[in-house]
């Protein structure tokens, strides 16, 4: 530290501070470097954004502005229509009421379990600990593909312990098609990525002081309510990452819903893979360039229920990650 | 008898029953998934009244003997997944932590360009994907509005041709991989953005992480805005870098031809071994990948202690 501020105050005079024609060239540069990361960042933007605007404004677009070679982006006859057949094709209310449900539902079994084996991790000794938190890394790493026949079959004949034999006459239950599976998986901290948050849980509670555990512990709370009163109310940034990365992924998770078949009254994005096929067939909508008008206006549907969260959350979440450990 | 268990011993308890429901969980899908997974791809798997449905039998390495030596796409397609991932990776790395930096600095609209940086986490459902492709199929294959040669003569008039331009780069003695190189990213520049979302927000985190009196007390010793990056900023931001490599290793990988191949062999050719065998190949292979590149760069990364 000492040797730092000799250094600072021994500043060689050479630096070109205060002299007119150096203030002048270092004001041309940093415009010049303004302007090059105002090109980049607007090009990128646009690269972005560009599908997102397609989309959106084909979505208004009537059936003779869709045919009309001269219309781009504004429709000179703005309609409701596709929207008004998608919300009704896709069963939109009904669906998103429940896929919210499923995943809010999912998050918080997310929350509770991850934090628990990253507190358990974190602050506790235990035979066989390192081994544990190697199972973790394990689950981060490994590609799931690799085990969903044997996740498959294993929900298909669905027998933990041959319990189930107990209630129904022996045979195994078949829990595929019903949102069981992905609801049990959570339950046992092997859920969508669910790895990776007990890494963040683990890596934010060995970075919390210890002092305020023992003063509780001194106080007489018992390790369970240590951790749900003392622990968790500290945690907030961490729980707010992983609560927003869980409802994101959960609500476009396309791999757990088609593997375990979870029904399409929950899933919306089961129903935007069904949602030109229904209208063609159904409404005799035949031309693929109309029809395809309403998968638009249905894609925009889809995510704008996660905008919104975004953009009400998305302070919280960069300041959530700045805190919680996954930096360091 | 509670009385008699000393506190260290109580506490490893306490410990174990927060971590039980992630080792049951690992043990009953994981672990005996894995397992499963092995058995199945030594066997022919038939179908059979058992309990599970199928039964296993030994076929002394049949199904890996088909992947690599009679499997008609396989080996191919494996080697392409492997190799659009080596030429992602460090595009995306490299991409990811030049965002950030622009992003980290002060300027009007930060907040918004922050939020669109992010979007394409949000759409990048797969679903979404899906439908938007099989929609553009059918155009395509279906009866479209204008002709193709229509469609042709229209878009003719706005293509610039870039790699003209790019390759007037090798008259400064670029050497023409390096060019080609270029090429590819700026074809693929889109799925490139739209793949470096998290990545992005991670450096970003690192980035404010570092306090700014190492960067003043830099400045003031006379160190050029070049020399502060690569001696504070870049140390600082490596052990992000190697994180982000492994997110981005796997995220594409599930992504990869080869995982669409070995989901098709199960699901839709019903062939359990083989695509057992498939899935197994492949992901030993991403498993090697990573352990090398984790080590070439941990040996490289800086840390604090």
């Amino acid at each position: 530290m000492k040797n730092t501020i000799n250094r600072i105050t021994s500043i060689t005079k050479s630096t070109s501070f205060g002299s007119a024609r150096g203030h002048m060239e270092r004001k041309l540069r940093s415009f010049i470097f303004a302007l090059f990361r105002t090109v980049i960042i607007i090009g990128t933007s646009y690269v972005i954004l560009s599908p997102l605007i397609g989309i959106i404004a084909s979505s208004f677009f009537s059936n003779e502005d869709s045919y009309s070679p001269v219309v781009y982006l504004i429709p000179q006859a703005p309609t409701f229509e596709r929207y008004r057949l998608a919300i009704l094709r896709m069963d939109y209310f009904n669906v998103l009421g429940n896929m919210m449900l499923y995943v809010i539902g999912l998050t918080i079994i997310q929350l509770v379990v991850c934090s628990m084996a990253g507190y358990g991790f974190a602050r506790f000794n235990f035979p066989f600990k390192k081994i544990l938190f190697a199972f973790v890394i394990v689950t981060i790493v490994l590609p799931f593909h690799m085990i969903m026949y044997p996740l498959y079959t294993t929900f298909q004949n669905f027998t933990p312990f041959g319990l189930m034999g107990l209630f129904n006459d022996g045979n195994s239950v078949n829990l595929l098609g019903t949102p069981w599976p992905v609801f049990i998986m959570t339950l046992l901290g092997t859920g969508l990525r669910s790895g990776l948050y007990i890494f963040i849980f683990t890596q934010f509670f060995r970075g919390l002081p210890k002092e305020i555990e023992e003063a509780a512990l001194i106080d007489g709370a018992g390790s369970f309510r240590t951790f749900s009163q003392v622990m968790l109310p500290n945690a907030a940034p961490a729980i707010v990452t992983v609560t927003i990365f869980s409802v994101v992924w959960q609500y476009n998770d396309n791999f757990y819903g088609r593997l375990f078949n979870v029904g399409d009254n929950i899933l919306l994005s089961r129903r935007i893979s069904t949602l030109q096929a229904t209208i063609a067939n159904v409404d005799a909508v035949r031309d693929p360039s109309i029809s395809t008008l309403y998968v638009y206006a249905g894609v925009v549907m889809m995510i704008l229920p996660l905008l919104i969260i975004y953009v009400f959350l998305q302070k919280y979440l960069i300041e959530g990650i700045e805190r919680s450990g996954i930096v360091g | 008898m509670k009385k008699s268990l000393s506190l260290s011993r109580k506490k490893a308890i306490v410990g174990l029953l927060f971590v039980l429901p992630f080792t049951t969980g690992f043990i009953v899908f994981i672990a005996a998934g894995i397992v499963s997974t092995v058995r199945m791809s030594l066997s022919d798997v038939v179908m059979a009244g058992t309990a599970s449905g199928v039964e296993l039998v030994w076929n002394e390495f049949q199904n890996y003997i088909i992947a690599f030596t009679q499997h008609p796409t396989f080996s191919e397609v494996l080697g392409t997944s492997l190799l659009n991932m080596l030429i992602d990776v460090p595009m995306i790395i490299f991409f990811s932590l030049f965002m950030a930096l622009f992003i980290n600095q002060k300027f009007r609209g930060r907040t918004l360009v922050r939020a669109i940086f992010f979007l394409p986490v949000i759409l990048g459902a797969p679903a979404i994907a899906t439908a938007l492709s099989s929609a553009r199929a059918m155009m395509i294959g279906g009866v479209s509005p204008a002709s193709p040669e229509v469609m042709a003569s229209l878009g003719s008039g706005m293509v610039v041709n870039v790699s003209y331009y790019l390759y007037m780069l090798g008259d400064l003695a670029i050497p023409p991989a390096l060019i080609e190189y270029i090429i590819d990213a700026v074809a693929r520049i889109n799925s490139i953005i739209s793949m470096s979302g998290v990545q992005i927000i991670i450096f970003l985190a690192a980035l404010q992480s570092i306090s700014p009196s190492v960067y003043e007390a830099a400045k003031i010793e006379g160190a050029t805005p070049y020399e502060a990056f690569w001696l504070i900023t870049f140390p600082l931001v490596s052990p992000l870098i190697l994180t982000n490599v492994v997110y981005t290793i796997i995220d594409s990988f599930a992504n990869s031809q080869v995982v669409t191949l070995s989901y098709n062999t199960i699901f839709t050719e019903y062939n359990y071994g083989l695509g057992s065998a498939f899935s197994l190949v492949s992901s030993l292979a991403v498993l090697v990948v990573l352990a090398i590149v984790t080590l070439l760069l941990s040996k490289r990364t800086f840390y604090h202690t």
